[in-house]
């Protein structure tokens, strides 16, 4: 029986999981002690809508995971780290119980994404201790029952960010102030009322940590004056500002999507390696859990037809004689139809449409916008041709991910050129 | 207790001293300002074992350089310290700096060093694909080598440790009364009292010299700041690339780091306050304009650690080492960040220069240098030693995912002869949190680890 790898226990891990296992061999590698990612730690309500029909918490969403994804057969090894690759499909494994080489014939790439620390950030200043992002204050607070400070600074103003107050708040710090860059932070509506009363600073930034030994207070600067007000805290979370952890994908060669910075795939979630997928939020940084879950669910079928030798052609590859520099400067190769965006719009995946592909999962692409826009209107654009308009009634923010219908390219010339998407206005 | 030496400064340089002293008849104390060894200057300095090529021919810190290159090479291997020999590359980016190469040269022959040679533009970009465009030629020095500075502190201190050197962590120096036979040290740990003393106190070496009635020179600190890389920008960059020295230091280099990481760096900016290690905007701009023009593909890579170390700059273009044999006092001073390379041959100088005013005789029993932990990627290290794993399978447990420290690592470090006191002082044994997540993962678990083990 064929086997397949998935690397990372996160939602998006443990659904491929579980879709997988009743078909073939199905080993997960997680590197932490427990499988489930990022919402172990998560402990407020709001998973699961759209992939269990359920509303939980965070650590019984990862538990509902892990369970269904056993129950389907697949086995789900903790403390395993991937380190590298031993060849094609071959991995590189430390774990408790030794070192050793794991290969498949198909593997997932399900590591997530994890928040750009202070220093990826260049926040300059002391480097005192109270620095958090917020994973890690989670993790200090929910996974370790820590203290943290009194009073807190919270640098972002997006989903991800509230999350943070609510943590600080469990943990008894108060939340002084929020600083978004942005011009229109973002609304946590269903937790409004919770939080309400937190003062968000917007086109602002942090400029300066202070403190030796523990924060004392930063400095913080309007954007629009450049005027500097201090302060005094005790604690900093960076909030957001996610990179994919991408590091296993690029060791093995995988070509990254340079706007994401995760795996660039098409709309079966297969990579540039043949026989090597990827879900989650490596792809998209970052979608709720529930979305990436979705991803697992929806890679599936194009695993299942690698595995049955039917593999479609790898993303990149081109007729042999092509070169394949000129294919990629052109856009164009008969693998499939590139999808770009135009700013303010930051990235798009998945970003190759093959002819006879599936739609991606959900029927949504996802994009990611630098602006607000209450009632966007995309165009999609080939060759010259609008190919595509349409109108989304949800609003698309900063800071969180903005679900596209797929049917905005569906009517794109799959042996045209790539597929530019833009705001109308 | 009356201590035949007392040696002020837990860096490189103190802790070089105290060790080889350590290794005599003589009972020596190592009196360190902060909790731990090696978190002041040593800490944080470029991290290059150098030849000297560069160095002021005729100065002592040309030829201790050249000494302390050979005896720290040596030593490292004994004991584990990582070392890296990629070479350094000099590259010229105008027509002056390429005019200067054949002097560098020259002087490179004066410290003693010949084995630089020339090397044009296209041999230049051979070995550093990724260099920015506009370089003119350069100038290849095949034996500096990239090392990791907290593991030599490490060894030197743990050496001098086991050698029966009795380590005084938390005793700053406040003032010094030099008696008829004895020195009395008041310190923020209590009195200490030794014959002799010797200050190798770095950024306060001025300060302590004036405890001994001196006004010889100032230090003046000198911050650099620092980028570090993503490890996966390494393959960049093989080579260490310095650029042509001027008038103000070594200027902006991009180098590998002994982890596996890309340095860029360091800015030279004589700072007032001997504690100022944070980092500014005004830095960060500088080094990211330095970096487009040096290699523009590296600063798509994420910054994994932006960091400030403060050099031991003063006022004269020599270390100062001093005998004055009537008050029993030894002054070890302007020993700027090629000390990393130095530290041995200066302990050794300092030996020399004592030889008539303190007899000492070397012990025959001294015990064997210690072995350290590996903490350079480009060996073998716990999480990839299947057989260090079967034998204890804490060696296969990984705390830090990015840097892939095991737990196994932590608990040797919180055991071993010179303990962290804290989540910084685990770093630099253990590399742990220092990678690209800055504790997003590990942070939680990494201080429940340290606390229990307190």
């Amino acid at each position: 029986m064929s086997t397949v790898v998935i690397v990372g226990g996160g939602p998006a891990g443990l659904t491929a999981a579980a879709a997988l296992a009743p078909s073939v061999d199905v080993l997960v590698l997680e590197r932490e002690a427990e499988t489930g990612g990022t919402p172990r730690h998560s402990d407020h309500p709001g998973y699961g809508l759209r992939d269990l029909r359920r509303f939980l918490s965070g650590p019984e969403y990862a538990r509902r995971l892990t369970g269904r994804a056993r129950r389907a057969g697949a086995a789900l090894e903790t403390s395993a780290t991937v380190t590298g690759w031993a060849g094609d499909r071959a991995l590189e494994v430390t774990s408790p119980r030794g070192r050793r080489v794991v290969t498949a014939d198909a593997v997932v790439l399900a590591t997530g994404a994890r928040e750009r620390p202070r220093s990826a950030r260049l926040i300059p200043g002391d480097r005192p201790d109270g620095v958090y992002t917020t994973g890690q204050l989670q993790n200090l607070v929910h996974g370790h029952r820590r203290p943290v400070g009194r009073r807190a600074v919270v640098i972002g103003a997006e989903l991800v960010s509230w999350s943070a107050v609510l943590t600080l708040r469990a943990a008894g710090c108060a939340t002084v102030l929020m600083v978004s860059s942005y011009a229109r932070p973002e609304i946590f509506a269903s937790v409004g009322p919770a939080v309400s009363g937190v003062p968000v600073r917007a086109r602002s930034r942090v400029v300066a940590i202070h403190g030796r030994g523990r924060v004392t207070s930063v400095d913080v600067e309007d954007l629009r004056t450049g005027e500097r007000r201090r302060v005094p805290c005790d604690t900093v979370v960076t909030t957001g500002d996610w990179i994919p952890d991408h590091e296993i994908a690029r060791l093995g060669g995988v070509e990254l999507d340079p706007a994401t910075r995760g795996p660039r795939v098409d709309t079966a979630l297969a990579t540039s390696v043949p026989g090597v997928f990827a879900v989650g939020n490596v792809l998209h940084p970052v979608d709720t859990a529930d979305v990436a879950a979705l991803d697992g669910r929806h890679v599936a079928p194009a695993v299942l037809a690698h595995l049955r030798g039917a593999g479609v052609v790898p993303i990149g590859a081109v007729p042999a004689g092509a070169s394949r520099a000129g294919a990629s400067r052109a856009g164009v190769s008969h693998a499939g139809v590139e999808l770009r965006v135009e700013a303010p719009l930051r990235w798009v995946a998945p970003q190759l449409v093959r002819p006879g592909g599936p739609a991606p999962a959900r029927d949504r692409l996802l994009l990611a916008s630098d602006v607000h826009r209450a009632f966007p209107r995309l165009e999609a654009v080939q060759d010259g041709r609008r190919v595509g308009v349409v109108r989304v009634p949800w609003p698309a923010a900063p800071g969180r991910v903005f679900r596209v219908p797929f049917g905005l390219v569906a009517d794109a010339d799959p042996t045209g050129g790539p597929v530019t998407l833009a705001y109308q206005n | 207790m009356i201590h035949d030496l007392a040696v002020i400064g837990g860096g490189i340089v103190g802790a070089a001293i105290a060790r080889l002293f350590g290794g005599t008849s003589l009972s020596v104390a190592l009196l360190e300002a902060r909790d731990d060894v090696g978190d002041g200057t040593s800490k944080a300095n470029t991290a290059i074992l150098h030849t000297g090529f560069d160095a002021s021919p005729g100065t002592l810190e040309s030829r201790l350089v050249a000494r302390g290159y050979a005896l720290l090479g040596a030593y490292a291997a004994e004991t584990g310290i990582p070392v890296e020999r990629t070479g350094a590359l000099l590259v010229a980016w105008d027509p002056e700096q390429l005019a200067a190469l054949p002097g560098l040269q020259r002087k490179a022959e004066r410290n003693g060093y010949d084995a630089t040679s020339p090397v044009d533009a296209d041999e230049v970009y051979r070995r550093v694909p990724d260099l920015g465009p506009g370089a003119l030629g350069g100038l290849s020095v095949p034996g500096e080598s990239i090392i990791c500075t907290w593991t030599t502190n490490l060894a030197l201190a743990t050496d001098a440790v086991n050698r029966g050197v009795t380590l005084l962590r938390g005793h700053r120096v406040l003032s010094a009364s030099v008696g008829e036979s004895t020195t009395r040290l008041e310190t923020t740990g209590g009195d200490v009292h030794a014959r002799w003393v010797v200050n190798a106190a770095g950024l306060g070496a001025d300060v302590v010299d004036g405890l001994f009635g001196f006004s010889r020179f100032t230090v003046t600190p000198r911050r650099g700041e620092l980028l570090v890389f993503d490890k996966l920008a390494r393959p960049m960059v093989p080579v260490i690339v310095l650029p042509v020295p001027s008038k103000v230091g070594k200027g902006v280099l991009v180098s590998p780091t002994i982890y596996g990481n890309v340095m860029l760096g360091p800015t030279a900016e004589d700072v007032d306050d001997r504690t100022a290690t944070g980092t500014s905007s005004a830095g960060f701009e500088f080094l990211r304009a330095k970096g487009l023009g040096l290699m523009p593909r590296l600063l798509d890579e994420e910054v994994t650690a932006a960091y400030a170390g403060l050099r031991a700059a003063i006022d004269s273009g020599d270390y100062l080492v001093d005998v004055d044999a009537s008050q029993r006092y030894v002054l070890v001073g302007g020993i700027r960040s090629t000390g990393l390379t130095a530290g041995l041959a200066i302990a050794e100088h300092v030996g020399e220069l004592l030889t008539g005013v303190l007899p000492h005789e070397e012990r025959a029993d001294l015990p064997p240098p210690p072995r350290m932990p590996n903490l350079g990627e480009a060996f073998t290290r716990p999480y990839q030693d299947a057989a260090a794993i079967e034998a204890d399978p804490e060696y296969g447990r990984i705390v830090c995912f990015c840097e892939r420290v095991t737990r196994g690592e932590i608990r040797d470090a919180c055991t071993s002869v010179i303990p962290p006191s804290g989540v910084d002082g685990l770093r630099r044994r253990t590399r742990v949190m220092n990678g690209r997540c800055q504790g997003f993962y590990c942070g939680a678990e990494v201080q429940t680890l340290l606390e229990a083990r307190r």
